[in-house]
């Protein structure tokens, strides 16, 4: 039995809306298990954000509880919920999020300047190890305005991957890019996560790309309406190369 | 909080703006710069002021004889003609003032000076060594007479450059040359440094100066002095010398406490108190306005780092979201004010310094840059940078998480 990396019990979040409550989720429970990757899906307004939030530990749930690698988020302070991030959480977001201006390496660091018991020499060394295992390893020294989309992208997942975090938490990561440097980023995903045995959490709400992964989740109304295992995952190499060939220009 | 990091992330943030970044300075550069330059300015000025009241002797006090109306009842007589200043007198103040730190007696006779076919009227003062302290003047050729020349009436002299002029045909050395004042010969043994003419425009050049007891003896035949030159210690404390003399004066010549006084002592303390005033005050106007600069620097400061917190909310959230604490985001905002105002500060030292040395070169204003001036105007930058960077720091440290990253 693979380690229980994530655990929802019961979770509930309310917002208060001047006079009204809002309840975006009502109730959610499941579980996630070291070397998974879980899509969830859900229309707009189904509580996919406000969960996500919680399970990036960016904001806390009303009633319920959620546990981190073991930990309890529904006690902690703004700072030790900023700690617990940067330790066991690695963001990719849909709009890259990188510092405009610097270099790939840097960005790749960043996480790292925050962890006060990383040294220099090894910051370095692991941002670029990380750059290497996106494949951008020839580009350590680019600015996010000389690389694509997808390389961009591939920064921010190298971002996510230098802290080793427990699960790597993508929102909508695939939604600004075309078929093509989807299929690339869904590869990179998927080859992290068998290869490396990467624990993948994956926010979207496009079904192609739930079809990468080993289980989906989907939410309605903030509910969990289907739970299901994947058991036809699609290789988004074979997709890729099954691509027709781009027309030179 | 990893504070060397923190410094890192700051740098690398105001390295992606590096325009910006210079322009913010920008006010802090000019300010300091204004700041340094002008009380340079105004500190110059002061010291050359004062440099030339100190040349005039503006710790000298004067002290003459005053004929008081209760002497006599008949017509009161001009001040050389009366007698009750003396020897006495000098030796009472030089024993009991704690102001005074040079005294000399003075008395003065005018006639004509003979060198061979030369002639010349001019007035000799009969002084004691210490005169040429009091006065702030210099032997340029030779030396002075000494004590010793004093006791023993010695015949000798040292003369103003207007003497030498009139007495001497050009490349004839005066020292050691005997002429006759009023038919009595007497060696010049020196010459004195030019001092031009004074602020009332008599040449001060035009005078020999010798022993006192040389002019009482063998030219005056007299035994009372006229006048009594004395130096305060120092400029501020030249009020207390006045009443420490007369004092003594009013004690050693017994005048009861209802008598007026029978002398006169007089300081150059007005002239000093106007000038210094008003160097005074142009020094706090200059710094006044130089002090608005910084302070327009700092908000200028405050300005840039709020738009920029506004501006970077979404780097703040990514920041927060890959680990970054309230406190980190508070450190890096801060941190980043306060590189701004202290680079700032050093560029607006080196700039003020430097203008300093123009305008001393171009325009040759006096100036004098102070240590405490540098000191001060980094001081004030660094709290600038803390004072003004402070509220948009904090600003961006409270921000919520989830709002910033989703901020466009």
């Amino acid at each position: 039995m693979a380690k229980k990396i994530l655990e929802l019990n019961d979770l509930k979040r309310e917002f208060r809306m001047g006079s009204e409550v809002v309840r975006a989720l009502k109730g959610v429970s499941f579980d996630v298990f070291a070397g998974e990757f879980v899509t969830i899906m859900g229309s707009s307004g189904s509580g996919k954000t406000t969960l996500l939030n919680i399970l990036g530990c960016l904001d806390k749930p009303t009633s319920g509880s959620y546990h981190i690698d073991g930990v309890n988020i529904s006690g902690l302070s703004r700072n030790e919920l900023a700690s617990l991030r940067n330790q066991k959480i690695g963001f990719v977001f849909q709009a890259y999020n990188l510092l405009a201006r610097t270099s790939a390496r840097e960005n790749v660091e960043l996480p790292l300047l925050y962890n006060s018991s990383v040294s220099n020499k090894e910051r370095r060394d692991r941002a670029v190890k990380a750059l290497e295992s996106v494949k951008l390893g020839e580009r350590l020294d680019h600015l996010p305005n000389q690389l694509s989309g997808g390389q961009q992208q591939r920064v921010a997942i190298a971002r996510a991957l230098v802290n080793e975090p427990v699960m790597i938490l993508a929102d909508e990561a695939t939604g600004n890019l075309d078929s093509r440097t989807s299929y690339e980023i869904m590869s990179l995903m998927q080859e992290l996560n068998r290869e490396q045995g990467k624990t993948i959490v994956f926010v979207t709400h496009e079904p192609d790309i739930a079809a990468f992964s080993s289980r989906t989740i989907t939410l309605k109304d903030g509910k969990v309406v289907k739970d299901t295992q994947n058991e036809n995952i699609k290789s988004a190499k074979e997709m890729l190369a099954a691509l027709p060939v781009a027309e030179d220009y | 909080m990893n504070i060397p990091n923190l410094i890192r992330i700051a740098i690398r943030a105001l390295q992606r703006n590096k325009l910006r970044a210079f322009l913010t300075m920008l006010g802090i550069i000019i300010g300091v710069a204004a700041v340094i330059a002008m009380v340079a300015i105004g500190q110059g000025s002061k010291k050359s002021i004062q440099d030339q009241l100190s040349s005039m002797g503006s710790n000298m006090i004067t002290i003459r004889a005053n004929s008081n109306s209760t002497v006599g009842g008949g017509a009161r007589l001009e001040s050389a003609a009366l007698q009750t200043l003396t020897l006495d007198d000098i030796k009472a103040i030089e024993k009991q003032a704690t102001y005074i730190n040079a005294i000399s007696p003075a008395v003065q006779s005018r006639g004509q000076v003979i060198n061979g076919a030369l002639n010349w009227p001019t007035s000799m003062q009969g002084v004691a060594p210490d005169y040429l302290d009091i006065r702030d003047w210099k032997v340029k050729e030779g030396i002075s007479f000494s004590e010793e020349d004093v006791t023993g009436a010695a015949k000798v002299c040292v003369v103003g450059q207007t003497i030498v002029d009139n007495l001497f045909t050009p490349g004839d050395d005066p020292i050691g040359k005997i002429i006759r004042f009023n038919k009595i010969p007497i060696k010049i043994i020196g010459v004195l440094a030019e001092k031009g003419e004074n602020a009332f425009g008599s040449d001060q050049d035009d005078v020999i100066l010798a022993p006192y007891t040389t002019v009482q003896k063998r030219i005056m035949a007299i035994t009372y002095i006229q006048n009594i030159y004395a130096s305060a210690i120092n400029e501020s404390s030249t009020n207390a010398a006045t009443e420490e003399i007369t004092e003594i004066l009013r004690s050693s010549h017994k005048l009861s406490a209802d008598a007026e006084d029978d002398f006169s002592v007089r300081t150059q303390a007005e002239l000093i108190n106007t000038f210094s005033s008003t160097s005074e005050l142009l020094t706090v106007l200059l710094t006044a306005i130089a002090g608005i600069s910084l302070v327009i620097g700092g908000i200028g400061i405050m300005n840039i780092m709020y738009v920029s917190v506004t501006e970077r909310t979404k780097e703040i959230g990514l920041r927060m979201s890959i680990g970054a604490k309230g406190g980190d985001i508070l450190m890096q905002f801060l941190i980043e004010a306060i590189l701004i105002s202290i680079t700032g500060g050093v560029i607006g030292v080196l700039l003020g310094v430097g203008a300093t040395q123009v305008i001393t070169k171009l325009l040759s204003w006096p100036t004098l840059v102070s240590e405490s001036s540098i000191l001060l105007s980094f001081a004030v930058c660094a709290i600038t940078g803390v004072f003004f960077g402070y509220y948009p720091a904090q600003k961006a440290s409270r921000l919520d998480p989830i709002e910033a990253l989703r901020y466009e």
